[in-house]
């Protein structure tokens, strides 16, 4: 008895000693980017163009540009998405079709980030001449954060119970009207948890925009959907293997600035999961 | 509803609700149409490689583009050198987390650590490659006296915390499967905690367990940038034992390190192309494999 004690005594130590060797890396790297990058961070940082070869002046053009590539990636991926959601949540059956859709989802969940890259430069750059450009990058991500506004979608839908449609229906309601007015907004919490899950994602790739949009150094602003645009996760790529002699400060700088838009984006989808569902009624 | 004949609001609200319907069909459809043009347009530009270049050639040893060697075998070799690595280090880890949050750990311990595991999913993977470019790498080259840190072992070093939100949270779900009884049965029969724990929720979670290091796998052998900024870029072959120890070069690094200097349309550009689609069906593969168990459990329990 004692000794079977002991051991599990044991064990369990074994096991927290591995959630900690799993934990204090996680600690480490943000705590290192945040202590190392906060030097760098000024208005001047934040708000100017770059100048004398990237190494001073600020990264105005990457923030900007990475804005507007999560902006683009949202307007075409959140209709798809949610369209899709709603055709497998609310129309379809259990069938040989349905099947295949929801492969194609976890296909598409697992496929290389570089080879998006690949086919948003065979598609969208070569196929239909958009060019390195905005649309042909937001495209390629939009199709990447597919599966990801998908499922969570889905899920939010499939969380509203079923009696809220049948109300619905012996209303005199149709379907659409269901979903439209009843099913949506009370899965909308859900949904927006789903689509910010999936853009922060999009906003911190670097893989599908190398040959889709990104411009190695462009100091200014873009002016069309079909212009090139920095980003800040090519930027620190590019700062930091393909330009010798730059500041290291100025590397943990872009770091911590893509780190935090992206932990911020992490922490408001969470605060509106949490919040809603505490509010939820069902 | 009710219809009467000639009711034109009727008949209009019947119209616009076909056409809504139709819309939404064509969306939930969309997603096996991204595959599929996905798959096309990769075989599009890659397809010539296979026509252009030598079997042999292809399936040689050396990747030198510039002599016309397009042996892909190094590349994929490296792969599989530093997924294989990196799963190898991170499944004892993810398990051992998964069967402590869902186990042994109190409340609070499990209030920080999924957020913590969360915060690791969330950090885009130039960061990660950045982070273990500029302090793993030295780590690794002191620690082990090596001419240099960025190698297929520090490469697998940082692919394995990639993977490990992966990894935790599918073994979690499949931990959380494990009916309620079973636990009940081996403590009438007198078993510990840690006897249950081993003899009878890990060996029931098995299969769940095996999805977790499929999709672990998956999520390893994509992964661009990191790997890319770690491995140090060697395409060699991975032969000698010291090959953890040395650069590597992958098939996705191949791609995105050679992607912006190659001709468009050239040997070597078709040639790239030829590595995405092996990635492509690598992975489709790994996670087809993946999806069996899911979909076997979908049959036997129904959809909804």
């Amino acid at each position: 008895m004692q000794r079977r004690m002991l051991i599990q005594g044991l064990g369990f130590v074994a096991l927290s000693l591995a959630a900690l060797v799993v934990v204090i890396p996680i600690l480490f790297v943000v705590g290192t980017i945040v202590v190392r990058g906060s030097g760098a961070i000024s208005w001047e940082f934040l708000t100017a163009m770059p100048s004398h070869g990237m190494k001073e002046g600020g990264i105005f053009p990457a923030i900007v540009g990475t804005l507007i590539l999560t902006v683009g990636t949202a307007l075409a991926a959140i209709p798809v998405g949610v369209g899709g959601a709603i055709y497998l949540a609310e129309y379809a059956r259990d069938s040989a079709f349905t099947r295949a859709i929801r492969l194609a989802i976890i296909n598409l969940a697992g496929i290389p980030s570089v080879v998006y890259g690949l086919f948003g430069l065979g598609l969208f750059v070569l196929f239909l001449h958009f060019g390195t450009s905005i649309i042909a990058g937001s495209l390629t991500l939009a199709i990447m954060t597919l599966p990801i506004i998908i499922s969570t979608a889905e899920e939010a839908l499939r969380a509203v119970p079923t009696e809220f449609r049948t109300v619905s229906a012996s209303l005199g309601g149709t379907r659409w009207q269901g979903i439209r007015h009843i099913v949506l907004p009370q899965a909308l919490p859900g949904i927006i948890t789903g689509v910010i899950l999936g853009l922060l994602r999009a906003a911190g790739e670097t893989a599908p925009i190398l040959f889709t949009v990104s411009a190695f150094f462009l100091p200014r602003l873009p002016q069309s959907p079909f212009d090139q645009t920095m980003a800040l996760p090519y930027h620190l790529y590019v700062i930091s293997t393909q330009v010798p002699g730059m500041p290291l400060q100025t590397q943990y700088g872009v770091a911590l600035v893509l780190l935090a838009l992206v932990l911020s984006l992490n922490v408001v989808a969470t605060i509106i999961r949490s919040y809603f569902r505490r509010r939820r009624q069902w | 509803m009710v219809l009467k004949l000639g009711d034109s609001a009727a008949a209009r609200r019947r119209w616009f609700e076909f056409g809504i319907e139709a819309i939404i069909r064509v969306l939930g459809f969309s997603t096996v149409g991204f595959v599929l043009l996905i798959f096309l347009f990769l075989l599009r530009e890659g397809g010539a490689v296979f026509f252009e270049v030598q079997p042999a050639n292809l399936l040689g040893t050396r990747w030198y583009p510039t002599f016309d060697l397009f042996g892909i075998l190094p590349l994929v070799l490296g792969s599989l050198l530093v997924t294989v690595t990196a799963i190898a280090i991170a499944l004892p880890l993810g398990l051992a987390t998964a069967i402590f949050v869902r186990e042994v750990a109190p409340p609070w311990a499990r209030e920080i650590l999924k957020p913590l595991v969360e915060v690791l999913a969330g950090i885009p993977s130039v960061v990660l490659g950045f982070f273990g470019m500029t302090l793993v790498a030295p780590l690794v080259r002191e620690a082990l006296n090596l001419p240099t840190g960025l190698t297929a072992f520090t490469g697998a070093l940082v692919l394995a915390y990639m993977a490990l939100p992966t990894l935790i949270s599918v073994a979690e779900d499949a931990l959380d499967a494990i009916p309620k009884s079973y636990r009940d049965a081996g403590l009438a029969l007198g078993a510990t905690h840690w006897q249950i724990i081993w003899r009878v929720i890990v060996p029931a979670a098995r299969s769940g367990i095996v999805v977790a290091v499929m999709l672990g796998m998956g999520r390893a052998i994509g992964e661009t940038m990191a790997v890319m900024m770690v491995t140090g870029n060697a395409a060699r072959m991975p032969l000698a034992l010291d090959a953890w120890f040395r650069p590597m070069r992958t098939m996705t690094a191949t791609i995105a390190a050679e992607m912006g200097e190659v001709a468009q349309g050239g040997t070597h550009f078709h040639a790239l192309f030829g590595i995405g689609v092996i990635l492509f069906v690598m992975t489709f593969l790994i996670n087809l494999a993946a999806a069996a168990p899911i979909f076997k459990k979908r049959r036997r329990g129904g959809l909804r």
